[in-house]
């Protein structure tokens, strides 16, 4: 079958904050840029981002780069590379003030400046008090941010491929990466996209947990892609989560509610949080509430039919103060739970937010993997930026405002990088004839399979097992059989079967071929859980707990190193982390505490 | 509404960039949908293509539609009641 090649000089899979940043670059470079979205640029999950962007613009009072960088560094507990995290919070001020240029509305000062708001984790003079940090426009920082970056490349030119699918890279016997197949729904044609630069922006997967505040869209396709190009992922067992998601549905309730008075029970009414934290109970750290809520489940103190959560009181609080000061939390409530929470608590358990791992990258966008013992060799014409790639900046643990920044500095660095190689004068190289290939067998096997695994139910059973053996607590027996259990649904996940045959808008098939990058998710994740013997950061097992030898559990001596999990033969390998910052003294090692 | 048709908008319902409204909006397809009229399904159409804030401040109460927007009234009463079901 002949496939018609669309040739660009960069396609672009990914139209949130990373994608549209790198475009920018390319097509104001003068390069022929497509950009592929699953949806309308200004519907990409980035919309959802209300907290704001971090850089030391010091508007509000005085702070500095260095703060930033050593906020970063402990927060990621030492797993990021300090290097790369020099790199963007050094860029951060240029990145801000260039979105504001684009004409991004950021709150402002009275004299004009941008407004700037404290947000956890932000500390001036290396961690000793709070400082103000974040940059946002109302609560629509992300979806503002897009607006400005899609206007922005409309005037340069940039080519958006709305409502393609991107499925398969494309990469000749050499390595070298020449493009990717895609797909339009419209029609369901196949194409394929012969590039020169290939940029994977593609967003988190947080749907591989059964509880998760990512958006539907969240399935991690460039992960996908990467992992069956032999790509390894880095750092995937690092997940952030969020204590308080209504149970079942995922949305988030904010830790404002816990600040009013909220008190989490379990089934047996009991206020749980004074036996783990007689000081702060239910106020203790993101982590430590988490941690407890999980304890209670697993002990079989949860709530419900399965006891699978716990709840979320603030029934004794005065209707008048729920409807003032936690303005939206009734309707959530309402809506996702079928609990009015002025007459009823609500249930909730810890909630998937933020995936810290991705494809490896260096800061300057361009992907990496080991070869012949030099652990950073490039993939050459291929770059990765935003949730999808691990740069690695944000290590165990993801500070608060540092994704969006990470999405400006290294979408720009991306591009920046992309089109430095392609001035340097790199032609097309020939597209190997079986470019094609791996997709069209994928979709004809889809559509052709008889007696195969349902994708909902599928999906489903990666989701719980992922939740009950990798969630934000966990147990060495645990993590053992998830493993088994995972490569059982992966078993399962390349063996789909759909009912509709439809070319056109066949939605059942975009799902399936979803759930294909997102089994590859959930499988680096899981085994990459299992092989790390340690707490550190998002990643806390009841085997590895605080000792005087290993404060919060985390062993530098045998763990201070970057986890890369080969998806060929699910083998795991290990990198060291880049200690050396670019200029100035590495911040050395010290317990995380706050 | 011809198969295609229905296929784009769920597409346009089912991956939104707020978790809110893929829920709230697979949920009416499910359960709603089916019981509006040819004229409200074309009312509904145009009324997922709002971004996102704005349609879920909408659905969740918070804000009410403009004069502008008062035909889009009747189908988001119909989306605020639809009732509630656990989605994924
Ligand atoms: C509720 C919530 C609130 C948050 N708040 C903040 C905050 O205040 N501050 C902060 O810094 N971070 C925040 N985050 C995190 C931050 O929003 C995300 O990490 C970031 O927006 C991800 O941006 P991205 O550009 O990498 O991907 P996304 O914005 O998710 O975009 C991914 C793009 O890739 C496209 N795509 C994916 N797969 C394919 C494919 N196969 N083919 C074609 N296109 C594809 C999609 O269509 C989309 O355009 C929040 C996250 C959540 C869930």
């Amino acid at each position: 079958m002949s496939i018609p090649v669309l040739k660009f000089d960069a396609v672009i899979v990914g139209a949130g904050g990373a994608g549209l940043r790198s475009a920018i670059q390319l097509s104001e470079a003068g390069l022929k840029t497509a950009v592929l979205s699953k949806v309308f640029p200004t519907r990409s999950h980035t919309v959802a981002a209300q907290g704001g962007v971090a850089a030391s613009l010091g508007n509000s009072e005085e702070d500095h780069w260095h703060w930033h960088m050593y906020d970063t560094v402990k927060g990621s507990d030492w797993l990021g590379d300090q290097d790369a995290i020099e790199f963007m919070v050094r860029k951060a001020n240029e990145c801000v003030v260039e979105l504001e240029h684009y004409g991004m509305p950021f709150d402002r000062t009275d004299d004009g400046k941008i407004y700037q708001r404290p947000f956890g984790g932000h500390m001036s003079n290396f961690g000793e008090k709070p400082v103000r940090r974040s940059c946002a426009a109302a609560d629509r920082t992300g979806h503002a941010m897009l607006h400005a970056m899609y206007q922005r490349n409309v005037k340069a030119n940039t080519q958006f491929f709305v409502e393609w699918m991107a499925l398969d890279l494309i990469r000749d016997s050499e390595g070298h990466v020449l493009g990717v197949t895609a797909m339009e729904m419209e029609t369901g044609q196949v194409v394929i996209f012969h590039t020169r630069a290939t940029i994977f922006a593609t967003g988190g997967a947080g749907r591989i947990f059964y509880s998760s505040t990512n958006a539907f869209i969240n399935t991690g396709d460039g992960l996908g892609m990467a992992a069956r190009a032999g790509i390894p992922l880095e750092d995937m067992e690092f997940w952030q989560f969020h204590p308080t998601g209504v149970a079942g549905a995922g949305v988030l309730i904010t830790e404002g509610v816990r600040g009013e008075g909220g008190i989490l029970r379990n089934a047996n009414k009991e206020r749980f949080m004074e036996r783990y934290a007689p000081n702060a109970k239910d106020l203790a750290s993101r982590d430590v509430v988490s941690r407890a809520m999980t304890t209670e489940i697993n002990e079989g103190r949860g709530c419900g039919v399965n006891k699978d959560y716990v709840l979320l009181d603030i029934t004794h609080l005065d209707p008048n103060t729920i409807m003032k000061r936690l303005p939206g939390i009734r309707e959530i409530g309402l809506q996702f739970a079928g609990v009015d929470c002025i007459k009823e608590p609500l249930p909730v358990v810890p909630t998937c937010h933020y995936q810290m791992g991705g494809i490896p990258t260096h800061y300057s966008g361009r992907v990496v993997t080991p070869q012949n013992g030099d652990y950073n060799t490039v993939v050459p014409g291929f770059y990765a930026a935003g949730e999808c790639a691990c740069a690695s900046v944000h290590g165990a643990n993801r500070l608060g405002t540092n994704s969006l920044l990470d999405l400006l500095v290294f979408g720009k660095s991306a591009g920046d990088s992309a089109v430095e190689d392609l001035k340097a004068g790199k032609a097309h190289r020939e597209l190997p004839k079986n470019a094609a290939e791996q997709s069209l067998a994928r979709i004809a096997a889809l559509d052709s399979r008889k007696g195969g695994a349902n994708v909902h139910e599928t999906r489903l059973a990666m989701q719980r097992t992922m939740q009950n053996h990798a969630g934000v607590f966990r147990f060495g027996d645990l993590l053992k059989s998830g493993v088994e259990k995972i490569l059982e649904v992966e078993k399962a996940a390349r063996e789909l079967e759909i009912k509709d045959k439809s070319m056109a808008w066949n939605t059942a098939r975009t799902e399936a071929l979803e759930m294909e990058n997102l089994i590859e998710v959930a499988k680096a994740t899981m085994l990459s859980a299992e092989a790390r013997k340690e707490s550190r950061g998002a990643h806390v097992r009841d085997d590895a707990p605080d000792t005087p030898e290993f404060p919060n559990g985390r062993n530098d001596a045998e763990w201070l190193k970057h986890t890369l999990f080969n998806p060929v033969d699910n083998s795991i390998s290990y990198k060291p982390v880049n200690m050396q910052p670019l200029t100035v003294e590495p911040i050395a090692l010290k317990t995380r505490s706050y | 509404m011809e198969r295609q048709d229905y296929e784009r908008l769920r597409w346009r319902c089912i991956r939104r960039a707020l978790l809110e409204l893929d829920i709230t909006l697979t949920r009416f397809l499910d359960d709603g949908f089916d019981q509006l009229t040819e004229e409200e399904q074309a009312v509904f159409v145009d009324l997922v293509a709002l971004e996102d804030h704005d349609l879920w401040y909408l659905i969740s109460g918070k804000t009410e539609c403009t004069d502008d927007e008062a035909h889009f009234a009747p189908v988001v009463e119909k989306l605020r009641k639809c009732s509630v079901r656990l989605a994924n």
